[in-house]
């Protein structure tokens, strides 16, 4: 029982650093290692998962609120998209085909993990600067950061809004169809679609998955979905290693950062994809 | 943005910042207290299988101090850290006579408390 509880804890870590870095939900870890290693049900795993995004979302943000590296503008408001589409996912399960949602979003992963190092393999110069937006001026959503791997301040614009917006909204649709975390899509719709820097994408990415996870956490809690001696250890394990996280993503250079994302976002898209056409892995 | 608004806003941030740590330190530590519990006393106070998981429950349980009860109360709080945030959000933006703003939290956090109260129903 305690060598369960510190395996769990360790879990925990590894994912909590993982998922602060990245703006991820550590699903990515924590769900194999629950159904595959310990054999534990869908379910129960799923749940423990949904406990574990708030458990990265909110240990990352203390941190990040402190060094000023979210955007809370742009958090609360991409918020009402992804919760609208949260809700409208878990009330529309069933009307649409798993397999056919798995293939689209995918599909759509590996289309950014290919856009993301063709622009990595592009000279600087080649890259456009964004063009300023009227409704991010109109919403304040153009912000800050002081980049502690370079000593810089840096000021960034934020762009295409409504595209950003309706990603997001994809974004939410997908967590409650699919019941997946969907941080992933989030700093996809900050990062790619609205030109954030991909430091306070992935922070504001960690301060939004929690708020989409609470609502669908109440229904695994009530039900009885939630266990207690897999959640709490596990819980205990990730906000250790989120605090650790925080600290590792701001000394990390962004390019180091963006060479860190690419594989992982491209190993999500493809164990998608393959569960379209009915294959497991991971 | 002008140089009033930035220091209001960083102000806010940090408001949020530290409630925020109050809350995820009050959780984490609930979850601690009943994982110690758990792992002297060897089981979690309920048949093999079973815990507890509606509110009355729970505070039975943890009034009868069994570990699962404590550590299902942890869970919870820590469930609610994200809605805490959003509450002292809305605070924040109406301190900063941020009207656009305290609005766009309402409607997220009118939207985030019917989903959980559709959860706790469903």
């Amino acid at each position: 029982m305690v060598g369960q509880a510190l395996l769990l804890a360790g879990v925990g870590l590894m994912a909590g650093i993982l998922g602060a870095l990245l703006g991820l939900g550590g699903g990515i870890i924590i769900t194999p290692v629950l159904t595959l290693m310990m054999g534990l049900p869908i379910q129960y795993a799923i749940a423990a998962s949904i406990v574990a995004v708030i458990a990265t979302s909110s240990g990352a943000t203390i941190a990040y609120l402190k060094d000023d590296m979210l955007n809370l503008r742009v958090a609360m408001f991409l918020e009402i998209a992804t919760t609208v589409g949260a809700v409208l996912g878990a009330i529309l399960t069933g009307l649409f085909n798993a397999n056919i949602l798995y293939f689209l979003f995918g599909a759509l992963l590996l289309f950014s993990v290919y856009n993301m190092i063709r622009k990595m393999l592009m000279k600087p110069e080649n890259i456009k600067a964004p063009v300023p937006d009227k409704a991010a001026e109109k919403l304040n959503l153009n912000g800050e950061y002081f980049d502690k791997s370079t000593g810089q301040r840096v000021e960034y614009q934020v762009t295409n809004v409504p595209g950003g917006f309706a990603m997001m909204f994809g974004a939410g649709l997908a967590s409650g169809l699919l019941g997946i975390g969907s941080g992933a899509f989030k700093v996809l719709a900050m990062d790619t679609i609205m030109k954030m820097p991909l430091k306070p994408s992935t922070a504001t990415s960690n301060l939004m998955m929690g708020v989409t996870a609470a609502a669908s956490a109440t229904v695994y809690f009530f039900n009885g979905s939630l266990q207690p001696q897999i959640a709490a250890p596990l819980a205990i394990g990730i906000l250790i290693g989120a605090t650790l996280g925080t600290r590792l993503m701001q000394i990390m250079p962004t390019k180091v950062l963006r060479w860190i994302f690419i594989p992982v976002i491209g190993y999500m898209g493809l164990q998608m994809l393959l569960k379209g056409f009915g294959v497991n892995i991971g | 943005m002008n140089q009033k608004i930035e220091t209001e806003t960083k102000d806010i941030e940090l408001i949020i910042g530290k409630i925020l740590r109050i809350g995820v330190i009050v959780a984490a530590t609930v979850i601690g207290i009943g994982l110690l519990m758990f792992l002297i006393e060897g089981t979690g106070g309920y048949p093999a299988g079973a815990h507890p998981s509606r509110p009355a429950a729970i505070l039975q349980g943890v009034i009868a101090l069994k570990p699962y009860a404590v550590l299902m109360l942890g869970l919870f709080l820590l469930i609610l850290t994200p809605v805490l945030r959003v509450v002292v959000s809305i605070y924040a933006f109406i301190k900063e006579k941020d009207r656009l703003y305290t609005w766009i939290t309402t409607v997220v956090l009118v939207i985030l408390i019917g989903a959980m109260v559709i959860g706790y129903l469903g």
